[in-house]
């Protein structure tokens, strides 16, 4: 089913699931939503499974339109998003009609913004998903990102539209944004390779994500993390959130698109539940590592899933359609709060 | 190669299990025993596995197994790792137009090897190659085994842009480009064959622990091996490893 027409394409928007997995060993990258929690929410808000394609949007500048009446969601970051030219909430399950458009236009929070829908993104599994990787030319949309006229389909909602409309995260489910952060990070796996000076360096100061930062990776800036004698190592794998410091000193965190291996010693790398948060940081904003154990990133990582299970969506009534001309509203007056009921006559 | 193999922490989500520093064929066998000895086992909650030169890197999910018992399991599985026989490896041939515009750095090599452009491609071809390992880019092979006879320098100025299916050497290294991208090899020829087409259903044509074998073609063999790929009608040649 045809679901949306791009009218305007942002810089990078693509198609993502949670990654392509089980291929590393053939030299393909996982790539997948570089804030994965963003999609896994999104996706359950809308009765889809947790690993179904969305659209990743990485700045602002989209504008679609809709083809076939369905329900979106969207998480992640707030691109102050309009449905026909009104805000439209974030973190809540959406009605659009055909021929609505929907617009992301500028930054307020975050670095990346995902576009759900009921039923998901229709594309080929390609190796097992959904998710675009341009370099390989790969998933998506013939394995590049979104382009103007551009019709993307949509799959079958897995539950009735009426029940899922006007669904909403709680906010104590809904991440802030920040321009600084603390990243929490397990040492290794070459840690051996650096000098307690430069242990002390990495630890104690903030780095800059500068503006060479991609869904490959975050280049950072900062005082030089100095090695004993050479960073370079011979060439091993590349986990996600892997901290790479090339001979410069200037460290590198890989994220979702990142090269299965690679060749540059890797002082930590950042803990699972501190991905989703680095990755809607943006150039400019800073880093201050800090270091955990495996233990604990480990139950970190176990809350957080049970958190994600545990979700129960609240349910909002305020504008809801009951038929073609009638509009019920919540109305409150001297703190009472009634039901209204509006009838075309 | 380590007397005792390192457990490296990759995270929480990973281990890395380092057989030694070295790119040798002793370290990287044991690195595919082992990787192959725990694909037959089946571990519950291991998600992915990528060998590489001297170490393997283990993916797997610590909501279904802990980190302890996962480093248990893999313990006993190294310490019959002896028992472990492989299966036969295969040795792909693949055909190469040298010099010219799809070799355009062919002739520094000669000068660099202080050999003839013949004898440069002569020795290219001679000898198999070892797959060590895939990784850097979908389908790039990390080769060992060329002579150091054409042993050659990466271009001071990388190119923006090295064609897919671009044979280069860098170093004592030599390899081919299965996607276009940019690169500093010396470039001195060029394979019709695809190592990585997101076309297919299973994009990859090669693994570790195999070899490939270059051989020269001419540029209408080129052409019609090209247009056979194209209509989905060419394989390659594909031999057993250690027979003629």
């Amino acid at each position: 089913m045809e679901g949306f027409k791009v009218i305007k394409s942002g810089i990078f928007d693509t198609i993502q699931d949670l990654g392509r997995f089980g291929f590393q060993r053939y030299g393909m990258p996982v790539s997948g939503a570089m804030d994965s929690y963003a999609l896994r929410i999104g996706n359950r808000l809308l009765g889809n499974k947790e690993n179904e394609a969305g659209i990743e949007i990485s700045s602002p500048g989209l504008s679609l339109e809709v083809l076939s009446g369905t329900v979106i969601g969207i998480t992640g970051a707030d691109f102050n998003p309009t449905i026909n030219n009104s805000p439209a909430p974030i973190w809540e399950a959406l009605e659009v009609k055909k021929g609505d458009n929907i617009s992301f236009n500028q930054i307020k929070s975050g670095c990346r913004s995902y576009l759900l829908v009921a039923g998901g993104i229709d594309v080929p599994n390609m190796l097992g998903s959904k998710s675009t990787y341009t370099r390989g030319k790969i998933g998506g949309l013939k394995g590049r990102p979104l382009n103007k006229y551009d019709i993307i389909n949509i799959g079958n909602p897995n539950q009735k539209l009426p029940d899922i409309i006007g669904r909403k995260v709680p906010s104590i489910n809904i991440p802030n944004y920040h321009e600084e952060n603390e990243i929490r990070i397990i040492l290794g796996p070459q840690d051996d390779y650096f000098t307690k000076e430069g242990f002390r360096v990495f630890l104690n100061y903030f780095y800059e994500i500068t503006v060479n930062s991609d869904r490959m990776g975050y280049r950072l800036k900062g005082p030089k993390i100095e090695s004993k004698n050479s960073s370079d190592i011979i060439t091993d794998g590349i986990p996600l959130g892997s901290i790479q410091v090339p001979q410069d000193g200037m460290p590198i965190v890989m994220l979702a698109d990142r090269q299965t291996t690679g060749g540059y010693a890797k002082i930590a790398t950042v803990i699972s539940v501190d991905i989703d948060k680095l990755a809607q940081m943006k150039s400019g904003n800073k880093i201050k590592f800090t270091q955990a154990n495996l233990k604990e990133a480990q139950r970190l990582l176990q809350e957080r899933e049970k958190n994600i299970t545990d979700l129960q969506f609240e349910k909002k009534e305020t504008t809801e359609l009951k038929s073609s001309n009638a509009r019920i509203f919540k109305v409150k007056i001297e703190e009472k709060i009634y039901k209204v009921e509006i009838k075309e006559i | 190669m380590y007397p005792k193999t390192r457990y490296l922490l990759a995270g929480d989500r990973a281990i890395v299990l380092e057989f030694g520093n070295e790119i040798s064929k002793e370290v990287n066998l044991l690195v595919r025993k082992l990787y192959y000895s725990i694909s037959k086992k089946n571990i519950e909650g291991i998600e992915e596995m990528v060998p590489t030169y001297c170490s393997l890197i283990v993916y797997y999910n610590p909501q279904r197994v802990k980190y302890s018992v996962l480093t248990k399991k893999i313990k006993e599985l190294e310490n019959s790792i002896t028992e472990i026989t492989l299966p036969t490896a295969c040795v792909t041939e693949i055909p190469t137009l040298y010099g010219g515009e799809y070799g355009p750095d062919l002739k520094f090599v000669a000068q660099h090897s202080k050999l003839s452009i013949k004898e440069v491609i002569k020795i290219h071809t001679e000898k198999e190659c070892f797959i060590y390992m895939l990784g850097f880019l979908p389908g790039f092979v990390y080769l060992g085994g060329m002579s150091d006879k054409i042993n050659t320098p990466r271009l001071e100025k990388p190119r923006l842009e090295v064609l897919e299916g671009s044979v280069g050497i860098a170093g004592k290294q030599t390899g081919i480009y299965p996607i276009g991208s940019p690169g500093g090899w010396q470039i001195i020829g060029r394979t019709p064959i695809k190592l990585y087409d997101p076309q297919k259903k299973f994009p990859f044509l090669l693994k570790s622990g195999d070899y490939i074998k270059f051989y020269p073609i001419n540029k209408e063999q080129f052409k019609e091996i090209e247009k056979k790929i194209d209509e989905e009608n060419y394989n390659c040649k594909v031999k057993p490893y250690g027979r003629v």
